[in-house]
Parts: C-alpha cells; structure tokens; sequence
C-alpha cells in the first residue's frame, strides 16, 4: 500500500513539474509563454473532430462482438489447447480483449484477481499482462484517425505481435520469478 | 487488415449473437457504443489542447531540442527518414517519455502531434509511413515504469506484496518493445505491406 501511495505522489510530483516546470524555465529564456500556449492549443479542437468517426468505426465494431458473446466463444474454443502449454484458462479472456478494450480488459483483470484473491499466481500473472500490452486497436484508431490515414500497412501486425510477446513474455517470467 | 479485421467484428457479432440469443444486446450496443466514442473524443479535447500548448512552449524555449539532441543517435536509426531536426523527432520522444512515466493523459496529445508532423513527410496521404509504423508499433508496446492500474486493483484485492509486478512488468514490456519495433522493421520490407502507388489517393497529390 505504502508503495503504491508513493508512485501515486510521484507521478503526481511529475506531472506538476511539468506544468510548472516548463513554462517557468522557458520565461526565463524569454518566451511569451501566454501568447505561446495559445498558439499551440488553438490546434486541439481540430485534431480531436478528426478522430471521431475512426473512433466511432472501431468502438461499435468492438462493442458488438463484446455484446455478442464474441469473446467468451473464442476463449472457450482456444482453453483447452492453451492448457496444455501452460497458459491458465481464466487468462486467456484478458489476453483477448486488452488489445480492443482497455475498459473491457480492466473489468476482466478485476474479475481474475476479485475470484484468485491478491496473493495468487493468477492474479500476478493477469496484473503483468495487463501492464505489459496496449489497447493497440484504439491507439490504430485514435493516431492514424488523427491524420487521416485508412491503409495502415503493417502498423496492426507489428503492434499485435508486440501484445503477443508481451503475453508469452509475462507468463515465462512469472513462471520463473514468482513460482 | 483493418478492413477485414472491422468486418469480421461485426458480421461475428451478428453469428455469435444469433447463436448465444443475445440479438437484443447487440442491437443496443451500436448505439451505446457510437454514444460512448463520441463522448471519449471530447473527453480528450480540454486535457489535449492543454498539453498542446505546453509543448508549444517548451519547443520555443528550446527544451525540445536539448532532449532531440540528447536521444539523435538512437531516433536516428528507429526513424532513418526523418531528418534529424524536425519538430517530429521532438514529439515522439515527449509522447514515449510520457507514457513511461505512466502520464497517459500527456501521452496521446504528444502522439497525435508526432503524427502530424510525421504526416508532413508523408508523400503517400491516406497511407502510413514506415516511420508512423515504427511510432506506432513502439507505442502499442509502450515501456510503462510502474503498471498503476494493476498494483491498485492487487493491493485493494489484499495483496501482500501488490509491487511484485513492476519487475515483471518491465521485463515482459521490454521483449514487447523490441519485437514490436523489429517486426515493424522487418514487415516494411515484405512485398504486401509495400505502398501502392497506384491508389487513387496518392495519385491526386503526386
């Protein structure tokens, strides 16, 4: 607890060493940091509309199959051959969804470690992936919405092997450090 | 990719809402969900035009560029095609700093800025660039120092020692990071992710 109360504070210490920091280290130098910031804020409504009908393609499409059932259908058809490599079968759901729901997947690690308790390996390993891997298909649609870009080339299957990696990764150190 | 991982989405829910009986739900969560992306884009708008204006300033006081400075050996060889001194440079380093910091809220606007000035370079509008690709595949890998979101859920759920993640956390981060951005490195050769010159979007502007 006591740590977590730490890296809360200095993130907290961080993020204000920004805000101030910056535009007190720049005056200095001689930059009219009023006149400055709104320059470069003017372009942040713009961008933000820009996003919108990528996000809204990507979150409907994620949101029906969540609705459907999708996800449990295809942890449940893949558990029993991911058993057997060593992969516990609550697990598979997070892997799953982390890369298309960061809220989704953050209701699944709560449900993981709510049934395993804190202290299990299970919780463990759930809380390293989660940590470890991104909501690639919403960073997809959030940066490439942002210019306008639709061919996305090999951006998916590079992120997604990276999610991949990242699972297979949690589970070999977890099995060699906390077991 | 997108195109057919999109389609498979929605045609799977309609199946898989067919066969589970959850036609009902289904039809309510395009709603809530077109509802709910559009509430998360505005969302972004204040805390983004915020941390817009904050690298406005530091890029003017030359911040910046000390930190470009600092990192051009290693951007250099992650992004060959932007030369060494453009703004982009600046924004990708902020946006990776941020994330490893775990300040999420600075990241995106960071990111989206990079993209910008990455798409300055772009000769192809419409397609992604090798170096968006590299941006993107570091960022859906992002190294994250201290994994918050998990130590709190391990902690409130009675953990005794919640911190034993950040360990392995960084160690399963760090083989993402770099299997992301060598994958991103080797697929940009592969003759299917090449850029088609030939699409009418290029066309218009060449």
């Amino acid at each position: 607890m006591n740590i977590q109360s730490f890296s809360t504070t200095l993130s907290n210490i961080i993020f204000l060493t920004m805000v101030a920091g910056i535009p007190a280290y720049c005056f200095i130098r001689g930059v009219k940091v009023y006149e400055v910031f709104i320059e470069g804020a003017k372009d942040g409504f713009q961008l933000v509309i820009r996003i919108i009908p990528y996000l809204v393609a990507m979150i409907v499409a994620i949101g029906m199959f969540r609705a459907s059932g999708g996800f449990e259908i295809i942890s449940h058809f893949f558990s029993p051959l991911l058993n057997r490599i060593g992969m516990p079968g609550d697990i598979l759901p997070l892997a799953l969804i982390r890369p298309f729901s960061g809220g989704a997947a953050k209701g699944v690690l709560a449900d993981i470690i709510h049934t395993n308790g804190g202290n299990s390996y299970i919780s463990h390993l759930a809380g390293t992936i989660m940590g470890s891997t991104e909501t690639t298909f919403y960073v997809i649609a959030v940066y490439f919405g942002a210019v306008s870009i639709r061919r996305t080339r090999h951006a998916i299957a590079a992120g997604l092997l990276g999610d991949l990696t990242a699972v297979v990764a949690s589970l070999w150190i977890c099995h060699v450090l906390l077991t | 990719m997108l195109n057919i991982i999109w389609l498979g989405l929605i045609v799977l829910s309609v199946v898989f809402g067919i066969i589970n009986g959850r036609i009902p739900e289904v039809v309510a969560s395009v709603t809530d969900s077109a509802k709910a992306a559009f509430e998360l884009s505005l969302g972004l708008t204040g805390i983004m035009t915020f941390w817009l204006g904050l690298m406005k300033i530091a890029e003017e006081g030359g911040l910046i560029q000390l930190l470009v400075r600092f990192l051009h050996p290693v951007m250099q060889r992650l992004f060959p095609d932007v030369p060494p001194e453009h703004p982009a440079m600046g924004a990708i380093i902020l946006n990776v700093t941020a994330n490893m910091l775990g300040l999420g809220n600075a990241a995106t606007p960071f990111g989206l800025r990079a993209m910008n000035e990455l798409e300055i370079l772009n000769k192809t509008p419409g397609t992604a660039t090798n170096a968006m690709c590299v941006f993107l595949a570091m960022n859906t890998a992002s190294i994250q120092i201290i994994p918050t979101t998990a130590i709190a859920f391990l902690a409130a759920a009675g953990a005794n020692n919640p911190t034993d993640i950040i360990m392995t956390t960084l160690f399963a981060t760090s083989c993402a990071l770099c299997v992301a951005i060598l994958s991103a490195k080797f697929f940009e050769k592969l003759p299917f992710f090449q850029i088609k010159l030939n699409s009418t979007a290029s066309l218009e502007t060449l």
